[in-house]
This record gives C-alpha cells, structure tokens and sequence, in this order.
C-alpha cells in the first residue's frame, strides 16, 4: 500500500531534456550570497557603519533593512566556524574567560570570536552598535548581555508573548490576542525610534512596504521549496540543502536578493523533481528531524544516515531557524507596522514558542511528507530544542505509531560528540526501520 | 507548636523536607472543594490565586531524598535538577492533588517543561505566564495587566469562583504582610547575623512557599520575636552575600557548611518570594498595581532583563547595603542563565576588588566534603586577609 503510494506521487523524468543550468544553481548561488553578506558586513564594520546583531528566531530584519542596517546573525556566524573546525579554539577561549561548558556552544563560540580578535574564518565578524534580541529563546537576552557589557551598545529585547499552555492559544481575532499585539507593535515603533537615532534617518514607509513585500515573495516561495520534498523521492535534504536554503531565507529577508534566490531554489527542485533526481542516491527512509545537526561532524552526522538510505525530507529547523516564515506569513501592506506586529506574534507562538509543544505538528508533517520515522536529536547547547524530546519521542510512538530515535550530542563541541555511541543507536534505528516495513509488507 | 524558637524551626524543617506537601493537604481537609494551584520559580502573583480561594504554592524543586525517575526519562541529559524533580513531585504522587501549574517564561527548560506537563498531566491545566522581558518599554505595563488578567480568566474556571477586585486587594494586603516580615527576617540577618543561622533564616523563607500564607505569617510573627531575644554572640565570621538561589535550591546541608564558615547577611533563595520590593498598593485597579510594582519596585535576578537594574550593579548594590565583605556566586548544575550570570557576576567582583567564591550546586547533591574544603580555605584566607 505504502509503496503504491509512493509510485503514485514519483514524478520520473518525462523525457525532456534536463535544463542542466538549474541542477545546482542554487548551492552555487548561495555560496556567493554568503560571500556577498559577510563582504557588506566586513565592510560596514571597517566604515565604522553601524551593524546590528540579530537572531533567526525573529530578526525584524524588515524594519533593519530599512535604515540599511547590515545584519550580523551569530547563530549563523557561529555555526560557520564549527563547519570550518575552527571552533573549539573559540569554546576553549570562552572557557578560559569563565563561561561554564554547560552553556550554549554558540554564545560561546562568538564570544571566543570577539574575545580574540573578531576573525571569523569568513571575515572580519563586526562590533555591534545596535542588538535586537527577541525572547524567542531565552539565550538570545543572555547573549545580548554579553556584547552590551563588551561594547556598550544598546540592547533592544523584542518580547513576543508566546504559546500560553493547555488550551491556552491567544488566537487572531480574540481580545488578548488584539492586547499582545498592541504590546507587541509598541514595541516595534520603540525600535522604529530606536534605529533612527542611531543612523539619523527617518523611516520611510513607502519602503518597508517594499521590504514587507519582498518578505512574502519570500515566504510563499519558501512554503513551495519545503513542500517540493513531498515529492518521491525528496530532492533535498532538509539538513544539508536546507541550511542554506535558511541561512539565505535569513540573511536576505525582505531583500530582493533573497527572494530570487528562493525562486531559483524552487525552480531547480522542480527540475530535480521531473528528472526523477532525489537528495541521495537510493532514497530509501524518508525522516522528520527534531532539533538541529551537529555542526562540528556536520558530514558524519548526515552520513550515518545517508548511508541507510535516510533522507531528512523535513525538519522542524526548517521552521523555527528559517525565521517562521513557514507559517504563514503574509503582510498586510496597507497597515504595514500593524500587520507586521499581527503576523510575527503569531509566527512566535505557532513556529518559535510552538517547539515546546510540537506533537501535532509533527503529526501532520508525518503525513504529509510520508516520513518513516523521527529523529530526535538533543543538543547540550540548546535547550529551546532539546529539553523535551525524549518526551516527545515517547509521545509520538505511544499516541501516533511513529517510530523515533533520540540521540544526543552537540551543536558545535565536538568532545559531546561519540561516533561510535551515535553510529550504534542510528544503526538500530534503521534496523527497527526496515523490520517495521518487512512487516508492513506481510 | 511551642513558642520555643529550636522546635519551631526543628517542626518547619519537617515541613519543607517532607516531600508530600503536608501544609497543602491539610488545607485540602480542611477546605472541602478547594483548589490548589502550583507555580514554578521564579516568580508568580499568588495573590490572583489566593483572592480565587485557591492555595498558591511553590514547587521549588526537591532534595535528593525524591527518587527521580519518571520525569527523568521526559528530559534531556542537560537539563537542570529542578524542572525534573518538580515534575517528578506530581508524576510519583506526591503532588497529586495539584488542579493547575503554572510556569513562566525564565528559561527554555521552563517554557518547554509546560508542553512536556501538557502531554503528561493533561488533567492538570498548564499555563505559560508570560511576565515581560522588555519591562521598560512603555507597553509592558498595560500588557502585563493584561497578561494578568488573562491568567485570573483561567483561574476562576480552576476555581469555580469569581475573583473579584474586592477579594484581590485583600490578598495583596496579606501578602503584604507577609513581604513584610520576610524583610524583617532579613534586616535581622543582615544586622544582627549570630542571631539567625543561614538554614533557620532558610527555613522560615522556605515554608511560605508550601503552606497557606496566613499561617506562614502567624509562623514569622511568632518566629521573629524569639530571634531578637535569643541570647546569641558574634563570632569571628566573615560577613557574605550568596547569590545563585534564584531558582533551583542548594541543598541545606550545603547551607549548613556555609554558615560554619560564614555569615549570609543576605542572598536571593526564593528570591520570587521577595520578589516585590515594598508593599503594593491595591488601589482602584489592583491588577495594575500587580503589574507596575513587578516592574518598579522589584528585586533583580539572571532570568529577568531590565536595562536599567544591571544586574552586577544590583549585586554590589546588595553587598553593600548588607556591610558583606565578601560574595559566593553560584549557579546550579546546567542553569542556562545562571552560569552565565556567574562570569559577569565574577568580573564585576574583580573591578570592585571584592573577594568572591565561585561555585557549582545541585539541589540532589549529597556529598559536601568537596564544598566544605572549598569554603572553608575561601573563609580562612579572608579572616587571615582581613585581620
């Protein structure tokens, strides 16, 4: 039945010729975007133009970009030197301040950064004149603390009242809704301010209106992009293309840029779509991931399922890390401060603060993507992602049938790291896996 | 009870150490119908609860006498003691007759423990209260009240009652009496430190959280009065303040160590409990003077920013004003926020040349040798230093 299903759904390549300029457009576009944001970072720093440090998990780049405040996104910039193995002089560096190695790798990492120079494998990383640090992980406020006392720049918490509990939603439309959204656009026209004293100019509304714009090019694009790795098999993977996929979603929202680059994405997923072309070679386990990779193995890590034939078709990174623009979100421009308070609040509630209780989500995207089973993975560094899972996992086997692995490692240190531990579990994983699908199959 | 001041705080340490919550069920006996609401640190508006006719306590955590077992297969490796051992209180009974649980947003570990309650308690309503973050923004004191009243709308279909205005400017008075006389506790510690050993001074804090707030201030009235008399000396101690009790509790045994070496003349344990700094005038609208003395007249800890209350000044601030020579930062086990603290803790202690320990706890710890020799050396250099 499963594997009708799955036929059903396969676009193989229907003779045409493959417009061989899309098959890895993207990847190539995206290494230059990256080149380009650290050139304009680096840039600006060494003008001594100011630079803001902003977070994934609700950036507000759209008013930034319209005070043409380069952005600095240190989960980002982090993340790239554990990629690069530069990052456990850092961690080492931050340690040797005081930073406990309970805490968050990427703090640490950054701070390692700044500690020792500001040079970033990439670039120059800048000093930050101003910090917008949404509560949508508690970490961000901490962080923000750590460049406040290093520089003296002003730190602006965005506080998004998120989800309320059991049964506890504040839905669009109901009066405590209106009450957070009011608080909540408040405080974007007190950063509105904020950012014109900093660069002198007023804000012009007529382009936020173009940046608000170009932000739902983006998300409608990035909705499609997801929603190609329905497709059989996926023709990404959510941990590997879908970084950059993100990382661009990230650093180029509301710039037109950005929304040309997630066109491109969606076009050449396409392409591999009806060329029958999937993210690996013999996809054969279609898998959710909860939480994030572990960047300082980042190719192991993908490896060892990789060669099961485990493809990640979706992961809730996808969601939270890419700016919750997943979800929905869709600018009224007519009342542009107003909408844009209304769609982030929900975003936090449904994407950020909606991690914390993400069972049903899970559930739908299970089915929808055809996934086989859940990845858990739980990371020292972060407790936004990890605190719960196990939980999760339980959660889903018991009340849902979905099979789920836990693991746990690190986001960046590689001492949290045992390969043979991860490679032992991972392996029986797949083995429960395909015993799973044998006896499906009787 | 006995007016004796040792078995008073010999019958509250069985109180708080008795992990069934004895206080709490008594009310239950004695209230037939009543509610009982649990909160997590760090700080809740009890008085919304009390003013409902529910029992507002704390679940703080639990020493290592709680078995953790159930909740630890709920959490990750790297989560701190207390989000487990506080779930663990209602997974193996021993809060069991909880009706709502409410956790705030101070850390990620407590915002996700509220799903990981949802899934496991679902007859036990779980609600995030969003207290602001960005408390100096000219909204938060509107949408605090709000968010306030919110939760109130919650509580009163818990209770089954109205909570009225009327009914909250009564609770605010009582627990205004009671921030009182915890403030007179710690004027008491701070002036006169021989009078009030750490752990007693501890336990007479401790118990406000899991017993009625009424008798928690016949327990104080009755307590302070008897340390003022108590027939006591100074001993050649040095004067310290602890910090790092903001949320998850050090063990009393390790209390225990400290106060042989050292004075506490003051520290932030329970610190939600003190959380608001003077008495709350009720007022025509007392769910916005709720909100307005959280923001303005309100103490500090890692897990609540406000720009203007830095909070390394506001640590200088408290060893100053308690005439402490000397500071012990310690954060728990895995404390996102509070390890953090602790680095800027300790490089402000450094630039204002204050002698400082730093260290590490766990509410389930049960071995204080290592704590004792590290206190012990931190007291002696000091008395050698200072003398």
């Amino acid at each position: 039945m499963a594997e009708q299903k799955v036929a059903e759904r396969k676009r193989p390549g229907d003779g045409a010729a493959p417009h061989s300029e899309l098959i890895g457009a993207t990847r190539a576009e995206s290494r230059g975007l990256i080149e380009t944001w650290w050139q304009e970072m680096s840039e600006a720093d060494a003008e001594g133009r100011p630079v803001a440090n902003v977070f994934v998990m609700g950036s507000i780049a759209e008013i930034l970009r319209c005070f043409d405040l380069p952005m600095s996104f240190p989960e980002i910039t982090s993340l790239q030197t554990a990629v690069r193995g530069k990052q456990m002089e850092m961690l080492v560096a931050a340690e040797d301040y005081g930073y406990s190695p309970d805490i968050c790798g990427y703090v640490k990492v950054d701070v390692g950064l700044h500690l020792t120079g500001r040079n970033h494998p990439s670039g120059k990383l800048p000093r930050p004149a101003l910090v917008v640090s949404p509560n949508t992980c508690n970490t961000y406020i901490k962080w923000s603390e750590i460049w406040e006392r290093m520089y003296g720049c002003p730190v602006f918490v965005l506080d998004l009242p998120g989800w309320r509990g059991t049964g506890g939603s504040v839905l669009p439309g109901s009066e405590e809704f209106e009450r957070d959204r009011r608080y909540v656009e408040g405080q974007l026209r007190e950063l509105i301010a904020l950012c014109e004293r900093i660069t002198g100019k007023t804000l012009d509304l007529d382009r936020l209106r173009e940046v608000m714009g170009e932000v739902n090019a983006l998300a409608g694009l990035y909705d499609e992009v997801v929603a190609e790795n329905k497709h059989h098999p996926a023709p990404f993977d959510a941990m590997l293309d879908g970084l950059n996929y993100m990382g661009i979603a990230n650093a180029y929202r509301g710039d037109s840029r950005g929304t040309a680059f997630m066109r491109l994405a969606r076009d050449e997923l396409r392409e591999r779509v009806r060329l029958g072309m999937g993210a690996i070679p013999d996809e054969k386990y279609r898998l959710l991931l909860i939480g994030t990779a572990c960047y300082s193995h980042f190719r192991r890590f993908l490896e060892l399922f990789h060669s099961w034939g485990g493809v990640f078709a979706h992961s809730e990174y996808m969601s939270f890390a890419g700016g919750g623009i997943d979800r929905g979100i869709r600018y009224e421009l007519e009342r542009p401060i107003e909408s844009m308070a209304e769609q982030i609040l929900w975003s936090a509630q449904q994407s950020f603060s909606g991690i914390f209780f993400s069972q049903d989500w899970q559930a739908r995207i299970v089915r929808e993507w055809d996934i086989d089973g859940i990845c858990f993975h739980g990371i020292k560094s972060c407790r936004t992602v990890s605190t719960g899972l196990p939980d999760e996992r339980e959660w889903q086997m018991r009340t849902n049938d979905i099979p789920g692995l836990f693991i746990q490692s690190d986001l960046v240190d590689a001492r949290l790291w045992s390969d043979a531990q991860m490679k032992n579990r991972i392996d029986a994983f797949f083995e429960a896996l395909a015993s799973r699908k044998a006896a499906a199959r009787r | 009870m006995t007016d004796d001041l040792t078995q008073l705080i010999h019958e509250t340490r069985e109180l708080v150490e008795d992990l069934d919550y004895p206080a709490a069920r008594r009310w239950l006996e004695q209230n037939p119908g009543g509610k009982v609401l649990g909160h997590f640190q760090v700080y809740f508006p009890e008085e919304l609860a009390h003013a409902a006719g529910m029992l507002p306590i704390k679940l703080a955590g639990a020493s290592s006498a709680l078995q953790v077992r159930q909740a630890d297969a709920r959490f990750a490796a790297f989560v701190c003691s207390i989000i487990r051992s506080s779930l663990e209180s209602v997974l193996a009974g021993r809060a069991d007759f909880l009706s709502m649980f409410v956790t705030h947003p101070i850390c990620d570990a407590a915002r996700h423990s509220c799903g990981v309650w949802a899934r496991n308690l679902p007859d036990i309503p779980c609600q995030v209260l969003y207290l602001p973050h960005n408390v100096r923004s000219a909204y938060a004191p509107e949408y605090l009240e709000s968010e306030y009243r919110r939760i109130a709308g919650v509580i009163e279909e818990v209770a089954g009652r109205e909570l009225t205005d009327d009914a909250l400017r009564a609770s605010i008075e009582l627990f205004n009496e009671n921030r009182r006389l915890l403030r007179e506790l710690y004027r008491i510690k701070r002036e006169t430190p021989w009078l009030i050993s750490t752990v007693e001074a501890y336990l007479l804090t401790r118990a406000g959280t899991v017993m009625p707030r009424e008798e928690h201030n016949e327990l104080l009235r009755r307590a302070l009065p008897l340390v003022e008399a108590r027939d006591a000396k100074s001993q050649d101690k040095i004067r310290v303040v602890f910090e790092g009790g903001f949320c998850e509790q050090p063990p009393l045994e390790m209390l225990a160590v400290i106060q042989d070496a050292c004075y506490v003349v003051d520290d932030d344990f329970l610190i939600g409990l003190r959380w608001l700094t003077e008495d709350v005038p009720a007022g025509d609208n007392p769910y916005a003077s709720l909100a307005r003395a959280y923001i303005e007249t309100s103490s500090y800890s890692p897990v609540q920013r406000d720009p203007e209350k830095l909070k390394e000044e506001m640590l200088l601030a408290r060893i100053r004003a308690a005439g402490a020579e000397a500071a012990i930062v310690a954060a728990a086990k895995m404390c996102e926020p509070g390890l953090e603290e602790q680095v800027s803790y300790s490089r402000a202690l450094d630039d204002a040349g204050i002698p400082h320990l730093v260290m590490e706890f766990e509410e389930k710890t049960n071995v204080f040798e290592q704590v004792r020799m590290e206190v012990e050396t931190f007291a002696e250099s000091l008395l050698f230093e200072f003398a």
